[in-house]
């Protein structure tokens, strides 16, 4: 072993003078660390003692056998993020399959029990980063539901949630196939995805105002109502999203490279879905027509028309079909909004209720979104008591009773779910997020051990985990 | 705030229109808040400051709880009768609110409850969407509360139960044996309660890193303040700021 120490410098002449192994260490004036003549000879060796380092090493060699375990990631693009996969192979075949996740922690629970009801959107909305609208929805159900107003909420809102959930599902299902198609080589359908997301996410700023992050479904109802001319300007680009869709699928449904990566991958039969709590398309995959949309249908999904798309095979090929047909259906279900909201026409988009809608009126101000002048004009000039009432519901935000609720959408990946604990304070006293990502992950093992090391890649992406969603 | 007693009588909510379960028990009590906006930290001058209002989860229910509550409720009493378990000794008590159902069972039951309303017929609940923790601190003797919710798909409906434990004896029985889900579930709960779940294969952190110290979603768990560079001021604990609630 190298014997690498910083000397004083004081005493530096006096030992280095009575050092006689000519290889140890620097010498006077030496970068300390430096390249060492004996490095290139031997390297620098490790040793690893104490703790159950001598039980490890001696399982090691009783089994006389040479273990690889590899880690990849958590840095790898194939990954989606920052998924450490911890592989034991033999040859090319993996014999183990674990997952290590929390790279990612932001303690996003924690912080929301710091911070009004309200603003509690604005941190749930970046867990899982392609599905914001989907965590702003449960968690918004969930409050709505503690508040017992879920009855109140006006239609147009729950309509608009319904159009951008939708639209939210073909953005995230379409980088679910475009980065699939990435890691097995299909460029095309990755150039082919993003472009189309792009053009979603051009509705969501249009409606919303971010590309992401939205915090735009507030509990009550939204932020704000839909700009005019969004209705327009959505109907105009489903046809771009629809052609879109069709050439991934003439890209991808039937090309045999694409079906030699994925047909019989990551096959996870209905019971192993059972016991492992996967929902979502991986669940649908194996022929469960199990949907929340469907069974226990929030926001009125109950009057829209759609299909429950299913498969039969249990693998990573199916999945990729159900993502792009529940896409096709998505669009029909935001045609419907589209045709509803025009028919309605322009309504309130927030509870009537001024105990908990914010008095704010959003405008695009000289310096982006803002209060409208108007709005700032009356209640500084006009009405105190606007100004006490706007002051004190932002700050201090509004109370909901004391109790505990669980509130489940079907979002892209499956069950997201909200458990929600209130105190009766301004504040949750308990935010949980059942992820679907989170537990989606726990197959891994499951769908890839016996299998290839490349086909862990199209197992992993076919489970589609977001890991913003899974680590919170 | 947390302080959760049985011993305060709450108002009689028995008998209101539209309230599927009367409730003859006491809510339980959480805490008491004073004044009118809950703080604490300075005097309160709306002329409200004398105004005491008791925040009570809501109370067990009794039955008839109402509707598919009681046909669970019935179905559970009968599979646990052929184990040789009354139900009121698995079960502690049942929370009928907001349409949602609360079977607060005792931990050295919670393995079996599940096993039953997993296998049992009548109610099938297939799905164990997630496990989560609370800790409420002032409820002494069963500061830490694992909360379990299932889903039948076949019969679609949900139901949430609750284990409670001391903070002293954090031991709750792990489901993974009936439910493999819970795995991960559980290990999260584990990182950020501490309660510790005694049958897991590998019960380690997930979130944290391994050599994190304490159970950082407890309430009593530490928080910093964030030094900022100008004149040496720093921004205070959040759970030291003003709060209203």
């Amino acid at each position: 072993m190298t014997d690498r120490t910083i000397d004083d410098p004081t005493t530096d002449a006096t030992t280095d003078a009575t050092t006689d192994d000519p290889t140890a260490g620097p010498t006077d004036g030496a970068d300390p660390y430096g390249v060492f003549e004996t490095d290139a000879a031997e390297g620098t060796v490790f040793t690893a003692g104490g703790g159950d380092w001598t039980d490890i090493a001696e399982e090691a060699a009783s089994l006389g056998e040479e273990r690889i375990v590899v880690n990849m990631g958590p840095q790898h693009p194939s990954t989606h993020g920052v998924l450490r996969l911890i592989l034991e192979l033999d040859g090319e075949t993996v014999t183990e399959a674990r997952c290590g996740i929390g790279y990612l922690h932001t303690g996003i629970e924690k912080n929301m029990e710091f911070r009004t009801w309200t603003q509690g959107v604005t941190f749930c909305t970046r867990m899982d980063y392609l599905s914001p609208l989907y965590q702003e929805t449960a968690y918004c159900l969930g409050v709505e539901k503690l508040l017992g107003i879920t009855d109140e909420v006006p239609e147009r809102a729950s309509t608009v949630r319904v159009m951008l959930m939708e639209l939210n599902r073909v953005s995230s299902h379409v980088v679910a196939l475009a980065t699939g198609g990435l890691e097995i080589g299909a460029l095309t359908v990755m150039t082919v995805g993003f472009r189309m997301r792009e053009r979603v996410l051009k509705l969501f700023e249009l409606v919303t105002g971010l590309r992401m992050n939205h915090a735009f479904i507030r509990p009550g109802g939204l932020s704000q109502d839909i700009p005019p001319g969004a209705i327009d300007t959505i109907r105009d680009a489903i046809p771009d999203i629809r052609r879109d869709i069709s050439d991934i699928e003439k890209l991808s449904n039937e090309n045999p490279l694409v079906k030699a990566r994925l047909v019989d991958v990551g096959y996870l039969d209905l019971a192993g879905c059972m016991a492992l709590g996967i929902t979502g398309p991986v669940l649908r995959s194996t022929g469960l027509p199990h949907d929340l949309r469907r069974s226990q249908p929030y926001c009125g999904y109950e009057t829209y028309d759609f299909d429950v798309v299913t498969w039969d095979s249990s693998d990573a090929y199916g999945r990729l079909r159900i993502r792009i047909e529940e896409m096709k259906q998505s669009l029909d279900i935001v045609e419907q909004t589209l045709d509803r909201l025009q028919e309605s026409g322009p309504g309130p988009v927030m509870i009537g209720d001024r105990k908990i809608a914010w008095p704010a009126q959003l405008a695009i101000g000289g310096d982006g979104m803002g209060n409208s002048l108007d709005h700032i004009r009356e209640i500084m000039g006009t009405s105190m008591e606007a100004l006490i009432h706007h002051f004190k519901l932002v700050t201090e935000g509004f109370r909901v009773p004391v109790g505990q609720v669980y509130s489940a959408v079907e979002s892209p990946r499956g069950e997201l779910a909200c458990h929600l604990v209130s105190d009766g304070g301004t504040r949750p006293y308990r935010a949980h997020f059942r992820d679907p990502s989170f537990v989606n992950l726990q197959a891994v093992a499951a769908m890839c051990e016996g299998g290839q090391v490349a086909d862990v890649i199209a197992a992993v992406a076919s489970l589609d985990p977001v890991m913003g969603g899974v680590d919170r | 705030m947390s302080e959760r007693t049985n011993d305060e009588t709450s108002p009689d909510r028995a008998g209101a229109a539209g309230v599927p379960a009367t409730t003859a028990a006491p809510a339980q009590v959480v805490g008491v808040r004073q004044g009118m906006f809950g703080t604490h930290d300075a005097g309160d001058t709306s002329g409200y400051g004398g105004l005491v209002r008791t925040i009570a989860f809501p109370a067990p229910s009794v039955r008839p709880f109402g509707g598919e509550f009681d046909e669970l409720a019935d179905a559970l009493t009968v599979a646990l009768d052929a184990e040789g378990t009354a139900f009121d000794t698995a079960v502690e008590s049942v929370v009928v609110d907001r349409g949602e159902m609360t079977l607060t069972v005792r931990r050295e039951h919670i393995l079996s409850v599940c096993r039953v309303l997993r296998d049992e017929p009548d109610l099938r609940f297939e799905l164990l969407s997630g496990v989560s923790g609370a800790h409420y601190p002032g409820e002494t003797g069963r500061e830490l509360h694992a909360l379990y919710h299932l889903l039948s798909i076949t019969n679609n409906r949900r139901v949430r139960l609750e284990v409670a434990c001391p903070d002293a004896d954090p031991h709750i029985p792990s489901v993974v044996e009936v439910y493999p889900t819970a795995d991960w579930h559980e290990r999260e709960t584990w990182d950020f309660f501490g309660i510790q779940f005694d049958g897991h294969p590998a019960l380690t952190r997930i979130q944290m890193p391994d050599d994190w110290p304490g159970h950082p979603q407890r309430k009593d768990y530490p928080l910093g303040g964030i030094p900022v560079e100008y004149k040496g001021a720093t921004i205070a604990p959040p759970d030291t700021r003003r709060a209203y609630s």
